[in-house]
């Protein structure tokens, strides 16, 4: 007997009322409040895809593809700072909550970005022991909330990162839900113990750019002028966002496209707001240009949606000087992974498909404070599989370096690229492939 | 604190020293250390990061984040004070006889925050365990989101106060504008009147906590629920 559930060939499916948009009016029928997720927006968006290297022939030299060295590292902070950052590799773990993650994942990722010379970054929620004990560069962000927030961690940390927004909300607070507020998440946030946590979506204590400027200074005066400082946003207005984080004085702009990942928001706002990576990465690159700052004293950090070498090269020579990741760290450490199929199915979803980060009951023991949960992630062996993931990023963005023939990752520039879609061109401001024309910028 | 200060402070003039230099110099001091700080003309970041109880008294108006995330310092500032001061403050006493602009004590942790005079709006915003005492009247969405610790005001407080607020106890002598989300009127206890007899006390301030009105969350927005989708 066949179990095929497929509909018959002569029923038409709607393209605007597709299953996923029916089953959603449904739930929000029934339950009355908005979906809550974490990951970042599912829906097809343009990206890094749409873009093609131009790897040389005869107008162009390439470098021996595995012997001739091709730099990766980077520096940050050699605006302001006296102890900049020294990166191995041109790609950092993004800002991640202990709350939102638990302590082994943060272990985790802090074991295998050290392997591999990179940093981590705190979030929401303030610095772990278990974070600042196996990072050996750690960014510690300041957030709208100030949870957990502290002098002596900041001084602990080896930058700090003012956050302004994320790829996946901007102007919008962090969200973590009751179930996740363990009794040490509720003390480090100064939280009761039983609430649905809704962080504040901006600073308290500063309203604009000219005060951010003044709250930068606060914190190098705090720090020494030691740190660099980063300013983070989510890419909504990139162009100006850049310039004024530079002109408040930031040495590393961190530019979070709409892909960007989280661990709890509404699904509006992941899938409805900010832009996509592709353009904030030109936008920004285009601003430090203009202010004569690009590949110099202040440095350009991107992320939202970076999944393999080729998202880390194509975002470089877009001119980004580092990108970082998120999500695909998470997936490294073995988040949606198909071992963990018949857990998955019992929360109604399977690998590939997790998306409740927000829960707490995460199988993986990646996004959870339960304790039973979380000693499924071997932090020794997460971060080793993260360190992998972190070598092969890097091996492949070399491999296209070099077949451009860039000594260094930081030589690939936007005429290497070529886009696919008239929408890339235009976006990424590169030539459609075949032509040498930019969309806005005449035939 | 005067009294203490008279010993023997060592003057910094801010006409002669860079904002780096004192803060340099006061970050770096020995426990019990004494300074008066003078000209600090409204400059900003001022006695920010103290990590030991040392002794600082400025002599004039002082721009934002004076004694910023101080961590046991006792700061006076015989002035007006501009944003965020006292911000994320750690322990410690800072004390203002003048005036305080927007967003004093946001985010304290501890220590006690004096503001003789009035507070501008978001005093105490976000605050997680500083006891604010304010001798005068606050501005508006003052103890926003605060989480612990408590704001005391001898005056009137404008509309907004005690929004969406979490555990922190808001003592009122004078007139509420409307009050924000979830914050609500509550019975002095007296374990709130020993409370605020303390409170006052050690600020330094003559008021009589019987005249004082407590205020706190009425817990009803810490799960978010459908039903409470219309306190927004």
């Amino acid at each position: 007997m066949s179990h095929d559930r497929s509909p018959p060939a002569h029923l038409r499916p709607s393209a605007l009322f597709d299953a996923a948009t029916i089953h959603e009016i449904q739930r929000a029928a029934r339950e009355g409040l908005y979906k809550i997720r974490g990951f970042g927006a599912k829906r097809a968006l343009p990206h890094f895809d749409d873009l093609v290297f131009l790897g040389a022939s005869v107008s162009r030299y390439p470098l021996e593809g595995y012997r001739e060295r091709c730099g990766t590292d980077v520096i940050l902070g050699e605006r302001h700072a006296s102890k900049p950052l020294h990166l191995q590799i041109p790609i950092t773990i993004a800002g991640m909550s202990f709350g939102s993650l638990s302590a082994n994942a943060k272990e985790a990722l802090g074991r295998g970005a050290s392997a591999v010379g990179t940093s981590t970054t705190t979030g929401d929620g303030g610095m772990t022991a278990e974070e600042r004990g196996h990072s050996n560069l750690l960014v510690y962000q300041l957030l709208p909330s100030r949870y957990g927030m502290n002098p002596e961690d900041l001084r602990k940390a080896d930058a700090i990162e003012v956050v302004i927004g994320q790829g996946a909300k901007p102007g919008g607070g962090g969200m973590l839900l009751g179930q996740k507020i363990s009794d040490r998440v509720a003390d480090m946030r100064s939280l009761p113990h039983d609430v649905d946590q809704r962080s504040a979506c901006r600073h308290p204590d500063w309203t604009g750019p000219d005060d951010l400027e003044i709250k930068i200074q606060e914190l190098r005066e705090i720090t020494g002028w030691e740190k660099p400082v980063y300013v983070k946003v989510g890419a909504t207005r990139t162009y100006y966002d850049t310039l004024l984080a530079v002109k408040a004085g930031a040495d590393v702009v961190v530019v979070d496209g709409m892909q960007g990942g989280t661990g709890a928001t509404q699904e509006c706002f992941i899938e409805h707001v900010g832009i996509p990576t592709l353009p904030a990465v030109r936008l920004a690159a285009e601003a430090l240009r203009e202010l004569g700052l690009h590949r110099g004293a202040v440095k350009l950090i991107v992320s939202g949606g970076i999944r393999n070498g080729a998202d880390v090269a194509k975002a470089v020579a877009l001119g980004a000087d580092a990108v970082s990741i998120g999500t695909a760290a998470l997936i490294a450490l073995g988040d949606n992974r198909p071992e963990l199929a018949e857990d998955y199915a019992k929360l109604g979803t399977a690998p590939g498909y997790y998306d409740d980060w927000h829960l707490g009951n995460d199988p993986a023991g990646i996004t959870t404070q339960d304790p039973d949960l979380e000693r499924r992630l071997d932090p020794v062996a997460g971060g080793e599989r993260l360190a992998n993931y972190l070598r092969v990023l890097t091996l492949e963005a070399q491999t296209l370096a070099r077949a451009c023939g860039k000594s260094h990752l930081h030589n690939l520039e936007p005429e290497d690229l070529a886009a696919l879609t008239v929408e890339a061109a235009a976006m990424a401001k590169v030539p459609l492939a075949g032509t040498d024309w930019i969309p806005g910028q005449g035939y | 604190m005067k009294a203490a200060l008279a010993a023997a402070s060592e003057a910094l003039d801010l006409d002669r020293l860079e904002v780096r230099d004192l803060n340099r110099r006061l970050q770096g001091a020995e426990t019990g250390a004494a300074f008066e700080v003078l000209n600090p003309l409204g400059r900003h970041s001022l006695a920010v990061g103290l990590r030991r109880p040392v002794e600082v008294t400025l002599r004039g108006h002082v721009g934002y984040y004076c004694a910023g995330m101080n961590d046991g310092g006792r700061i006076a500032v015989a002035g007006n004070a501009g944003t965020g001061l006292a911000e994320n403050m750690m322990s410690g006493l800072v004390r203002v006889t003048g005036d305080a602009s927007q967003s004093a004590g946001a985010s304290g942790h501890g220590g006690l925050l004096v503001i003789e005079g009035n507070a501008a709006a978001r005093c105490g915003i976000s605050l997680k365990g500083l006891d604010i005492v304010v001798g005068g009247s606050v501005g508006h969405n003052s103890a926003f989101m605060a989480q612990a610790g408590t704001l005391t005001i001898c005056g009137d407080a404008e509309a907004g106060l005690g929004d969406s607020l979490y555990e922190t106890r808001i003592y009122l002598r004078g007139q509420a504008g409307e009050l924000g989300a979830d914050c609500v009127e509550k019975e002095m206890r007296p374990e709130h009147l020993a409370q605020l007899t303390d409170l006052l006390a050690r600020a330094g301030i003559a008021a009589d906590p019987a005249d004082f009105r407590r205020y706190g969350s009425a817990r009803e927005l810490y799960r978010f629920r459908v039903s409470n989708l219309g306190a927004y």
